[in-house]
Formats: C-alpha cells, structure tokens, sequence
C-alpha cells in the first residue's frame, strides 16, 4: 500500500510541475503559431484522469465556451462522481421488447449524437423466432408499418459495461476506463481515434465521429455530463454509458424512462434488494456472447 | 576528439546531401515522379484532416480497412528485410555488409510508411503526442498498440543507427568497430520477429473477432514476411549490381530465393490448416471464412482477392521450388513478383476486412478503399520509395568506396 501511495503521490507532483510547464507552454505557443489561447490550451489538454481541481475547471469553462460557440447555446458540463456503494446494472426483457426503437430515439434526444453523420448508441435486432438469438439471422434495417412482426422478436443491443472490458483494454493511450460505479466512459479529449476499442468489442457498442458531428441547436440537451452526453469533437470513439448525467443523480437512463412495455430494468447491483437484483436471482436470464468471459452488467432476460 | 568527430560527422552529412542533388536524367524524372504521388497523396489526405475520416469507406462496421492493411504488409517487410541478414550470416556469403545495409536501408523505408500508415488511420492526429511514453499516457504493457509503438520506434532507431554507423565508417574510411556493429545486428534480428509478431497479436488477441483469434496468426505473418520482404530485396540486388559496380554472387541470390519458395510453401500450408479448420468444424465463426473465399448472401467483394492471393502464392512457390526456373532470371523474377503480390492481397484485402465482416451483430458492411485512400496509399508509398531511393543514392557509392572524405582514394574494407 505504503509504494502506492509514494507512486501516486510523485506522480501527482510530475504531473503538477508538467501542468506548470504545460501552461507556460500553451502560452509561449499561441505567441508562435498565431493560433488561438483556446485552441493550445485543448492541445495540451492532459487526461482527465491526471487533471487536478483547478485544471478541471478550466477546461470545462473552456468546453461550455466551445459549446456556446458552435451551438449559440448554453450547456452546462458536469462532473458528478460516482457514490460509495453503487455498481450500476442493467436487465432487458426480450420477452416483453417489441422493437419500437422509442429507447433508441429518446437515447439520441438525451445524449447528444450527432444527427449527421446518424449516430445511434442502441441498436435494435429483429430476429427470427426459429433460429433464436443468431446474429447471422439480424436485421437492424427493419422498417414494417407495425411492430412486432408475426414470427420475430425483437434485440437491442448496447454497450454492455463489462466488467472484464476488452475495449478498455486494448486503447493505447487510456482514454476509455471503467468508472467505480461500473460505466465504461471515454475521454473526447484525450482519445486518439485509432479505433482499436471498436476492433476490440464484441457487441459493436462504440460509435466513431467518422466526420463532423452535426446537431440542430434546438435538439442539444443542455444537461451534460463530462464523461457523458457533452458534445463530441470530430475524430473520436463516443459510446452508451448508462445515460452518466442522468443515473448518477438518482434518474433512470432515458432508454429505460421511455420504454413503453417496462421492458428495461436499471439498479443498483450492490443493493441486495433492488429490482435487477430479484431479476438476476428469480428470471431465466442469460448473457450475450457469454464464451467470451467479458462479464457485462448488462443482462437479458425472459420475464414471462 | 568530439569536435573532431562532429566536424567529419557534418561534412559526412553535407556531402550524403550534395550526392542527392546530383543524378542523371532517369534519377530526376524518378524523383519527380514520386514528388507528384506525395503531392496527389497530401492533397488527399488534406482532405481528410479537413471534412474527417468520413472520406474514407471506413465505417463503424468496418472502422479498419486499407491503411491498416498496408501497415501490416510493411509491417513485414521491415522485418523481412533483416532476416535476411540471418541466412547472410549462416551461409557466410561474401557482401554481407552490403546486403545488411541494403536490408536496413528497405527496412527504414518500410517503417517510415508504417508510421505515416497510422498517422494517417487515426482520426485525432493533433493528439499524437498523447501515444508518446512519458510525454503522454501509454497504456503499456496492457495495450498491445503501446507495444507495437515501442518495438516499432526502437527497431527504427536501431536500423537507423547501424546503417548510418557503417556508411559513416566507410566514408571516412575507418573500418567499423565490430564490438558495436555484430551486437546490434544480432540485436536487431530478434527486434524483426517482435516487430512482426507484435503487429499479429495486436489482431490476435482480440476474442471479438474470431477470424483474427487462432494462435497460428503470428507464424503465418512471419512466414509470409519470409517471402515479401526478401522477394524485394532480390529484384534490387539484380538491379544494383547491373548499373553499378557491387558484386553479386548468383548463389547468393539463388539460396534467397530458394529459401523463399520453403517459406512460401510452409505460408500455403498454414492458410490451408486456417481454411480446413474453419470449414470441417462448421462453426458460427465460418462466415468470416465464407466472406473472404466464396462471399456471403451475394456479397462477393474479396473472393477474387483471396482466390488470386493464393494463386499468385502457388505459382511463385512452383517457379522457385523447381530448380531450372529458380535458376533462371525470368522465373526468378517473375516469382518474386509474384510473391509480392500474393502477400500484398492477401495482407491488404484478405487479413482486416473479413475479420470485421460481418460485424459483431451479423452486419454485412461491403467495404472497398474510396480514392482518398488509395491516393493517400499512394503518397505515402511515395514517401517510402523516396527515402529508399535516397538513401540507396548515397550508400551505394560509399559501400563501393567511391564516395569518401577524400574522393578518388578506395575505402578501406575489412
């Protein structure tokens, strides 16, 4: 324990000398490349993980400003933390889901993706009774006038949270991580854009910003989270984090709000008595992909 | 001393760069051409920084394509490139120097393309610097991508210390000190297998993409390599020692190409335990393999790359395996191009796209590179060519003792 401490804390000191420097730096390079205070100040940017108080602040004075800039709008950026005693799990009744999309489209009202390029988090299968849950069989273009369609049901697919993540894994630069409340989230300021987390995800969960991301400014939520729904740049990895800004402040995830047949289920897996708790312990509930040990607090299950 | 050093280091730089300058015709007209691909190819990929990788046909279904095929095939020519250096070794042939440079000069070129192959695959190249150890925050040893950097970086620095190191030594015609050049030589062939196995593991370990999940991925990315990377080196020794006055033993050239055919022959054999394993156990993980060899619900994109990947393979491997075409310049070379362009399909189109297609969720995105990527290919193979050309420009006349610190006076070899 003792040299965790002493690594941590000589780190936290390179880190503040690096952030003395690195602000030195920002100024002495707006000075030389004519480019914005702004604009160096995002390219020196440290991951958030490494940014002390002060530094958080300014980055987020300066990401509300970009905000205002881009979308004419006020957003306010939080940075709620996650609480003592909550791992947050998720349950999803394929016996109840008719496959409406409405959790798909409030998730895009609620978090914030661009609109075009089309970024979804959810992605809804349709698949057929007799082959059961085989991919091979998916349609995620199903288009009827009604839903349910006679001899299918319906599968919607998001980012799992694994516990054992292999997408978080794999990032070179450490710019997506588990949080202790259990959502796997991604720095937009940090990341790279290699996409090896995208290679690396067996439920094709993460979303890329292949161009720039484009939302009318009516549509923006203004509600954000950092590690969440806050607008995204250009060139970077973004994916479902169990609606960060909403579950943190003791809100259901906006997919699980609007379901219409109750077919989404959200808690607290380290309560002994919540509702995903009695789901997971009483239900006939299985796992997707589970040969690939990725543990996701993320479950299906058939209520009826 | 240093000083000394310094002054002899800086008059070796100046003239490497006055040598550049000077060329015939054809040697203008080369680098012009190759000046036009990078132009074609910066212009493209301008277009890329500015409107984002959405000028590419990547997407979220198949978010690696081209580029990364690319720096997988370069991947394994740099490594090839000093293999070679282990059979110089074994058979004791007489311009080992030479072909040690010569492998280090392409393997130099083939890395410089592998970094600007990645520059240009990830979408936030501003933050390049976060990658960097120390500066920013690599995720190493969990992230294989860390690894691939690391080994990446030092086997370039490695190669490029050597070659400039023994050019240098030539140039000023002292003869190299071989407590320093045998080490990282020797070095440098255990860094090639890294780089290469490294590069096939980043795939590898991937349980989410079953293709690329089979332990015999690393061997075959080694013994394709066996094949590419030499199958260059030999066309170039054939054609340096026809216009200029480096000695060439035929044997040499015929042990290469021989070892060749057994590499390409055991590559043909790993591809066929892949394919039979993947068709007798007829799992879920058979679609990928159906994709690539015969297509999938009518999508039948690869299956010309992959049917004419092996073709290419078989008969290179029969050219070179058969003694009287291995022995003559037709067959030989005809081979080695033949080579080339098995391991250049198979690696660009027949590794990365059917290991994303279908995707996670059954998806079947048909992707094929847009002309941003392949004119972007095209600059940085320019790049490659150019610092290859360049450097051979120099080399070639200081390893023949024609370009030292006193021009007309031989070099001294050992």
């Amino acid at each position: 324990m003792k040299s965790g401490t002493l690594t941590s804390r000589s780190l936290k000191s390179r880190r503040r000398f690096l952030g003395t420097a690195a602000a030195a730096m920002a100024g002495a390079m707006a000075a030389l490349t004519g480019c914005g205070k702004n604009e160096v100040e995002a390219f020196l940017q440290h991951n958030f993980r490494e940014l002390s108080k002060d530094e958080l602040r300014q980055v987020i004075a300066r990401l509300e400003a970009d905000a205002r800039r881009k979308y004419g709008r006020e957003i306010r950026i939080g940075l709620e933390p996650a609480q003592q005693g909550v791992i947050f799990g998720y349950a999803l009744d394929l016996s109840r889901c008719i496959g409406c999309r409405r959790c798909a489209k409030a998730c895009v009202k609620e978090n914030n993706p661009s609109r075009d390029p089309q970024i979804e988090w959810i992605r809804v299968l349709q698949l057929n009774k007799e082959e059961g849950v085989d991919v091979s069989h998916a349609d995620p273009y199903y288009n009827p006038e009604e839903v349910p369609q006679e001899g299918h049901f319906y599968m919607p697919v998001q980012c799992h949270q694994c516990r054992n993540a292999p997408c978080t894994k794999v990032c070179p630069v450490g710019a997506t991580w588990q949080e202790p409340d259990g959502m796997v989230v991604v720095d937009y300021n940090w990341c790279i854009g290699c996409r090896y987390c995208m290679a690396a995800c067996p439920y094709g969960a993460r979303r890329f910003n292949w161009g720039e991301p484009a939302i009318p400014a009516a549509e923006l939520n203004p509600v954000t989270h950092y590690l969440g729904n806050r607008p995204r740049p250009k060139g970077v990895v973004e994916k479902c984090t169990f609606c960060i800004q909403r579950v943190r402040k003791g809100l259901y995830p906006a997919c699980v709000e609007i379901c219409p047949t109750g077919s989404r289920k959200f808690g607290n897996l380290a309560d002994p008595k919540s509702e995903i708790r009695y789901i997971l312990e009483n239900k006939r509930v299985f796992v997707f992909k589970e040969e690939l040990n990725t543990k996701p607090k993320f479950f299906y299950f058939y209520g009826v | 001393m240093t000083m000394a050093m310094l002054r002899s280091f800086l008059r070796f730089a100046k003239d490497s760069l006055g040598h550049i300058c000077l060329g015939n015709r054809y040697y203008y007209a080369w680098i012009g051409f190759l000046l036009l691909l990078i132009a074609a190819g910066s212009a493209a990929y301008l277009g890329q920084l500015r409107d984002g990788l959405i000028v590419t046909h990547m997407r979220d279904q198949v978010s690696w394509g081209f580029y990364i095929g690319n720096f997988t095939f370069l991947v394994g020519v740099a490594a090839a490139a000093i293999m070679l250096v282990i059979p110089a070794y074994i058979y004791d042939w007489e311009p080992i120097r030479e072909i040690t440079i010569l492998g280090e000069v392409l393997a130099i070129s083939a890395l410089v393309m592998c970094l600007c192959f990645v520059m240009v695959d990830i979408g936030r190249p501003d933050r390049f610097w976060h990658i960097t150890p120390l500066v920013g925050r690599l995720n190493f040893p969990t992230s294989l991508l860390a690894w691939d950097v690391i080994v990446l970086n030092i086997y370039l620095l490695l190669n490029w210390f050597v070659v400039t190191y023994l050019l240098y030594c030539s140039y000023t015609r002292r003869h190299y000190v071989k407590a320093i050049v045998l080490p990282l030589v020797l070095f440098s062939i255990p860094m090639a297998v890294s780089i290469h196995s490294v590069t096939a593991f980043l795939f590898n370990g991937l349980s989410a993409r079953p293709f690329w999940n089979s332990a015999i991925l690393a061997p075959r990315f080694l013994a394709s390599a066996f094949c590419s990377g030499p199958a260059i080196l030999l066309v170039l020794l054939q054609i340096l020692r026809k216009v200029t006055s480096l000695k060439i033993k035929d044997e040499a050239i015929f042990k290469v190409a021989e070892l060749m055919a057994y590499t390409m022959g055991f590559t043909l054999f790993l591809t066929l335990a892949e394919v039979f394993k993947e068709f007798y156990s007829n799992t879920e993980h058979l679609v990928y393999t159906k994709y690539l060899w015969f297509g999938l619900q009518g999508h039948h994109t690869l299956v010309p790359y992959a049917w004419g990947s092996v073709a290419c393979g078989l008969a290179a491997f029969l050219l070179l395996l058969m003694p009287r075409t291995r022995t003559s310049w037709v067959g030989l070379n005809v081979g080695c191009v033949l080579i080339y362009a098995s391991v250049y399909i198979e690696k660009g189109m027949g590794l990365i796209i059917p290991g994303l297609t279908p995707d996670p969720l059954g998806e079947i995105y048909v992707y094929t590179p847009s002309a941003t990527e392949i004119l972007v290919a095209a600059g940085i193979f320019g790049i490659g060519f150019l610092v290859f050309t360049l450097m051979l420009k120099v080399a070639v006349p200081i390893m023949l003792g024609e370009l030292t610190v006193s021009p007309g006076a031989p070099a001294q070899h050992s």
